[in-house]
């Protein structure tokens, strides 16, 4: 797409350009592109001599059983996330799609927790859930159940699961809603005078209309489980206990205030780089489509 | 529709209280702790109405600090927030908003170019750079400042694509008239585009100010002085690994006024919001 009607100007454009292009070359390319070139070398444990390694640094992560458990252990909360956030979300979205009374106050009720940054969002859970003064873990051992997330890996990983994803309900639900706002409401009436039920309605029409809006919420919430858990996990678990918590960000981070291998910690950048460019990808692909059925 | 819809009507409305309960409760629970007695939330004995500890907990939170973990009080805090925050969605603005300008209005070698260097940042958050980043601001000098703090969250391409999808919809007529009456570059910026650009500005700046004051992972590694922590930063170091050490009341009086002034945008600026929010991620 081009515009008919143009400035021309030797100097003017570049100098507009400038201030961007300064702050991207500095602080985007060159960090990426740094990281880069470590993942290739080998320094040693002094940082006196570097060696160019090749691929040594990621044969060496990718053989590593603690990096691969990291990876599963990331993809499995991403999915958990996604998926018990999505649902809770979409089940509101619905509700509040009917020509109820004080649809707006729903709305803004139900929106405003997307502005709650994430350390917050992991303090508020912990103080809920912490084992000794937590209100809601009295009531889990009162019912029985051996509550310490503290000391155990999968309610800890439960912990940051059901944080991270309360956190995002707001935000799909709001995607969500605009979705459903878009499909005209004759297609209901269609369906209904066919004699076709809520329920059936719903898995019939609106969900096949909905599928551009939950592929596009999908990945958003893939990357969104991926990066801004950080907060989450650190105010709460700090990725313990025993790693149970570590994602592939949590571990370049503790990796990295080790001050160990730093051929290793580019490395697990670059991977991490690939895989949201992948999704990325995934997502125009998605979005560019439409995707209906 | 002929079902049956008071039912209905009753139980979308039952979901929809039942959804809101469970999002405010933890931030109800927190404001309720935060007027209370430290020694009761400690015993975990703490009840569920507010207490009468309210302006003694804010009034030490904001101006005094915690007496054990914190070195600073709150008030510095929520001042390098707002600085950080205001400092990234001005600065994102500005920088998008001109070189959208050259990239749409202006013809000139390499354009397309610089159209993609600029594109692929749109790709990659800070974390998954943080350390070589991190190197960087360090070589520059820019550790412990606001600067530190801003720059590299700047760097990329949301707001630049925004403004350049929305300066692709302007129609030439409006370019070709401005000339006719004489203006240049500059006037036709200044007298035009900006003002057309104002609801798109604004519904990007409230977006960006929630971004900025919600930052965690750069001012966590960036900031080393107390006086220079964000409020993200300083919540996390008020959390005492043994739970006995913990202030409770203040990390949750912390908490609410962490999350205070991006709620009050995202409530008070619903629809700028709402804009903002789907125009940036499309």
């Amino acid at each position: 797409m081009q515009k008919q009607s143009v400035f021309t100007s030797r100097w003017l454009p570049w100098l507009l350009i400038a201030p961007q292009m300064i702050v991207v070359l500095v602080f985007f390319y060159w960090p990426a592109g740094q990281a880069v070139r470590q993942s290739f070398l080998l320094q040693d444990a002094f940082g006196l001599s570097t060696v160019f390694v090749w691929f040594e640094n990621y044969k060496e992560l990718l053989a590593d059983p603690d990096y691969f458990a990291s990876v599963m252990r990331t993809f499995v909360f991403a999915a958990a996330i996604a998926l018990s956030s999505l649902s809770a979300a979409l089940l509101l979205a619905v509700m509040a799609d009917k020509p109820l009374r004080g649809i707006s106050v729903y709305r803004t009720l139900l929106i405003w927790p997307y502005a709650v940054a994430p350390p917050v969002v992991g303090v508020l859970w912990i103080f809920m859930l912490n084992p000794s003064l937590g209100i809601l873990s009295h009531g889990l051992r009162a019912i029985g159940i051996d509550w310490n997330p503290l000391l155990d890996g999968n309610q800890a990983a439960l912990l940051i699961i059901l944080a991270s994803a309360w956190k995002q309900i707001s935000y799909n639900f709001l995607f969500f809603l605009a979705g459903l706002q878009s499909i005209p409401k004759s297609v209901h009436e269609a369906a209904a005078i066919d004699g076709a039920r809520p329920v059936r309605r719903f898995w019939t029409i609106t969900f096949p209309l909905l599928t551009p809006t939950i592929f596009f919420l999908i990945v958003i919430n893939v990357v969104y489980a991926f990066f801004d858990t950080f907060g989450i996990i650190d105010t709460m678990t700090r990725g313990g206990p025993a790693k149970a918590t570590e994602t592939l960000v949590y571990k370049v981070y503790s990796d990295g205030l080790l001050g160990g291998n730093l051929g290793s910690s580019a490395a697990q950048s670059v991977i991490l780089m690939g895989i949201v460019i992948a999704l990325t990808a995934i997502q125009f692909r998605f979005v560019e489509r439409k995707v209906t059925y | 529709m002929v079902e049956n819809e008071g039912l209905q009507r009753y139980v979308a409305h039952a979901i929809l209280w039942i959804g809101i309960a469970i999002v405010a409760f933890p931030v109800y629970l927190a404001f309720v702790a935060s007027t209370q007695d430290n020694a009761a939330i400690a015993n975990g004995h703490m009840s569920l109405l507010p207490g009468g500890h309210f302006i003694e907990t804010y009034y030490k939170t904001l101006f005094v600090g915690s007496s054990g973990t914190t070195r600073e009080p709150v008030g510095t805090m929520l001042l390098n927030s707002l600085i950080m925050a205001l400092s990234i969605a001005l600065g994102k603005i500005a920088i998008s908003i001109l070189s959208a300008y050259a990239i749409v209005f202006f013809r000139f070698p390499f354009r397309m170019t610089v159209f993609w260097i600029i594109f692929i940042t749109l790709m990659l958050p800070v974390e998954v750079r943080i350390y070589p980043t991190y190197k960087i601001a360090a070589d520059l000098n820019l550790l412990d400042s606001y600067s530190g703090l801003a720059l590299p969250l700047i760097a990329s391409a949301t707001a630049t694509l925004l403004f350049r999808q929305f300066f692709m919809t302007v129609p030439d007529e409006l370019l070709e008239a401005s000339r006719i009456d004489g203006a240049g570059p500059f006037r036709f910026f200044k007298d035009t585009l900006l003002p057309l650009s104002r609801t798109n500005m604004a519904a990007l700046f409230v977006i960006l100010f929630i971004y900025g004051w919600n930052q965690y992972l750069w001012p966590l590694l960036i900031t080393t002085r107390d006086d220079m922590q964000t409020i993200q930063v300083g919540i996390r170091k008020m959390i005492v690994t043994s739970d006995a050490l913990t202030e409770w009341p203040v990390v949750m009086a912390t908490s609410i006024l962490a999350m205070l002034p991006p709620v009050l945008v995202v409530i008070v600026m619903q629809k700028l919001f709402v804009r903002g929010l789907v125009e940036t991620e499309k």
